[in-house]
């Protein structure tokens, strides 16, 4: 086994250690990405848009040009980038608020249109930033700031099913997949194929991970992954939901 | 890059979203990103039809929430990009404008004014002049030109995607329905057959180079830590606006240094008011007028030495005082009577105001 270098070459060394919680899984996924990116050489051409939530603690993150912008609107912003500049690559960075909430205009529109960006989302059930509230994603019974005696899917629903849905939405050419932090090897391949969608002109990729907020939360560390890895499955399927090209690639159910 | 879009210099007879339309061409705007509404929806539909034959390109958005901001990342791409939009539109469009005030982006939003609030009309109005000017979370820090003629539509047009790109500052062009569905003729030409030079365009993202090791990476955030730092920064912003206010400020006045009463009014409101100052001084009343052709920033200097010397003000608009407070913020301290004719939705004939100052002046 090789010894794994310290951080990918993309990320940026002065503005580490970074801004998470520790046991964040923010952090994760942005070591997946940055690997990636390593691995694709794409970092000269490569333009980062990150959300409104805990998200937004990477806007110095890569030694990438990066755009912090509103919650929930890092799709539009890196839409009309991508528009103007279709040249660039586009990664929209964001939360499970942000992509499946107030934002979710956007991602169902972009996803429609076929827009040539990158979408990946941390899925950590709840609002982090603001300090822990129900969001589209909560799990039944799972307490939050705003839903103290836990989510009553007969009043607010059931988990929102993202990539599902963009699946749905997505005609030929939409790369959409659910990853975990708890499977990184997995995590790695998903965010690959769907910049490798964009490098090659494909169309919209999206990629959901599932995410870890001990915080907000209030886990250890034992309690966390087995949220991550016992409950959240529960109702999150891991896989590829639509690769272009293919019906359903890989479906792990993690 | 772009080829040029009117040859010579000539004569058009268009309605003022056609105007608009071949403005933005003319200025070299590359995109725009839009979502329809009345009065603003011929603004795209010329666009739409024109773009393509000049290798322009145009993003029907889902909402003015992503009109708004595509044309940031549009502008951030370095690409002039524009949008247009109107009333609710306006509404919605305050909040990615309130990033391109706080990340000083050079966006340009062209406002037909309707009839507000909420849905109201989709006809007319001038009560789009508070959210344009100062609407958001912030301070205002924006440049917004007020047309009054299809002539200042084309020229304002051309000039605020060079304000936008000279003083980083969210410009936005002030029309409303009238003007944009009324004919009227004007003078379309080429910027640069006239003399006006074209501010050129500046990517602030993707420059050439890998960031971290060719040059350091261009980021850009809308928040803070401290409270200090958002202080610092948002003086910063104040202070350098301030000090191109100035320079930016454009109005018209005439027959202001004797007169009985200056009338002040901006927009399209402004024919009615010219026309009858004329009348009323060919009847020998002292009467003039002073229109801000820039509701932000005024031109508070002028203004202050006109309200100085001026006996009574009347201020008049298609709204109910939102001109007013604005103009009465920059007069502050003037002992002058300042008198009204608000007609919130309603267009204003010259008729109508020559009686209004028959009737103060008797
Ligand atoms: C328009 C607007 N509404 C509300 C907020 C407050 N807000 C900040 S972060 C956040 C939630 C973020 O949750 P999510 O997108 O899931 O990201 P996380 O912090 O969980 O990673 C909210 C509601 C805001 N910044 N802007
Ligand atoms: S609050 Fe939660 S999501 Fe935010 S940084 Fe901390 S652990 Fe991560
Ligand atoms: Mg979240």
């Amino acid at each position: 086994m090789s010894p794994q270098p310290a951080m990918p070459r993309s990320w940026r060394v002065d503005t580490k250690p970074h801004k998470f919680c520790p046991g964040c899984g923010h952090g994760l996924i942005l070591k997946c990405l940055g690997q990636v990116i390593d691995e694709l050489e794409i970092q000269g051409r490569l333009i980062f848009g990150c959300d409104i939530g805990c998200s937004l603690l990477s806007w110095d993150f890569f030694n990438l040009d990066t755009i912090q912008t509103h919650h929930g609107r890092t799709v539009p912003v890196m839409t009309g980038l991508k528009r103007a500049r279709p040249d660039l690559l586009c990664i929209a960075y964001m939360g499970d608020g942000g992509g499946y909430s107030i934002g979710a205009q956007h991602l169902v529109n972009a996803a429609a249109r076929n827009e040539k960006i990158t979408v990946i989302l941390a899925n950590n059930t709840q609002y982090a930033m603001t300090g822990g509230q129900m969001a589209p994603t909560t799990l039944p019974g799972q307490k939050t700031e705003t839903s103290p005696y836990g989510r009553d899917p007969e009043l607010t629903g059931f988990p929102l099913q993202g990539p599902e849905m963009v699946g749905a939405i997505g005609r030929e050419g939409v790369y959409s997949a659910r990853g975990s932090v708890g499977n990184l090897r997995q995590l790695r391949r998903f965010l690959k194929k769907a910049l490798e969608n964009q490098i090659e002109g494909r169309g919209f990729s999206f990629v959901e991970a599932l995410s870890a907020c001990p915080t907000n939360w209030r886990t250890n560390a034992v309690e966390t992954w087995s949220f991550i890895e016992k409950e959240m499955p529960k109702y999150f399927k891991t896989g590829e939901i639509k690769v272009p090209g293919a019906g359903r690639e890989e479906v792990a159910n993690g | 890059m772009s080829q040029k879009v009117i040859s010579a210099e000539k004569r058009a007879f268009m309605t003022g979203n056609e105007v608009v339309a071949w403005a933005a061409l003319a200025a070299g705007a590359e995109i725009m990103y839009g979502y329809p509404i009345t009065p603003q929806n011929e603004i795209m539909h010329y666009w739409t039809r024109l773009a393509p034959k000049y290798g322009r390109s145009f993003l029907q958005t889902e909402d003015e929430l992503s009109a708004g901001f595509t044309t940031a990342g549009g502008v951030m791409a370095g690409r002039k990009a524009f949008t247009a939009t109107s009333g609710p539109g306006n509404t919605l469009m305050q909040e990615p404008m309130s990033m391109a005030e706080m990340m000083r982006l050079p966006t340009v939003v062209v406002v037909q004014q309707r009839g507000g609030p909420s849905t109201a009309t989709v006809i007319y109005s001038q009560q789009e002049v508070t959210l344009t000017t100062i609407g958001g979370n912030g301070e205002g820090m924006r440049i917004v030109y007020s047309t009054a003629t299809h002539q200042e539509l084309f020229d304002y047009t051309i000039k605020a995607f060079n304000a936008a790109w000279k003083y980083r500052f969210p410009t936005f062009v002030l029309g409303d329905g009238y003007q944009a569905k009324m004919r009227e003729p004007l003078t379309i030409y080429d910027p640069a057959e006239r003399g006006i030079g074209m501010v050129p365009p500046e990517p602030f993202v993707g420059k050439e180079g890998i960031p971290g090791e060719d040059r350091p990476p261009a980021q850009y955030r809308n928040t803070f830590n401290l409270e200090e730092e958002l202080y610092e920064k948002v003086m910063a912003d104040v202070s350098e606006y301030e000090k191109i206010a100035p320079e930016v400020a454009e109005f018209q006045a005439d027959g202001t240094e004797d007169a009985d009463l200056v009338l002040v009014c901006h927009g399209v409101v402004f024919r009615a008011v010219r026309e009858a100052v004329a009348k009323l001084r060919e009847q020998g009343r002292k009467v003039g007028y002073f229109r801000p052709v820039t509701l932000r920033p005024l031109p508070v200097r002028q203004l202050r030495e006109m309200v100085g010397k001026a006996k009574k003000i009347l201020l008049v608009e298609s709204a109910y005082g939102q001109l007013a407070r604005l103009f009465k913020e920059a007069a502050y301290g003037s002992g002058t009577e300042i008198l009204t004719l608000f007609r919130p939705g309603l267009g204003i004939t010259a008729g109508e105001v020559e009686a209004k100052v028959k009737e103060i002046l008797t």
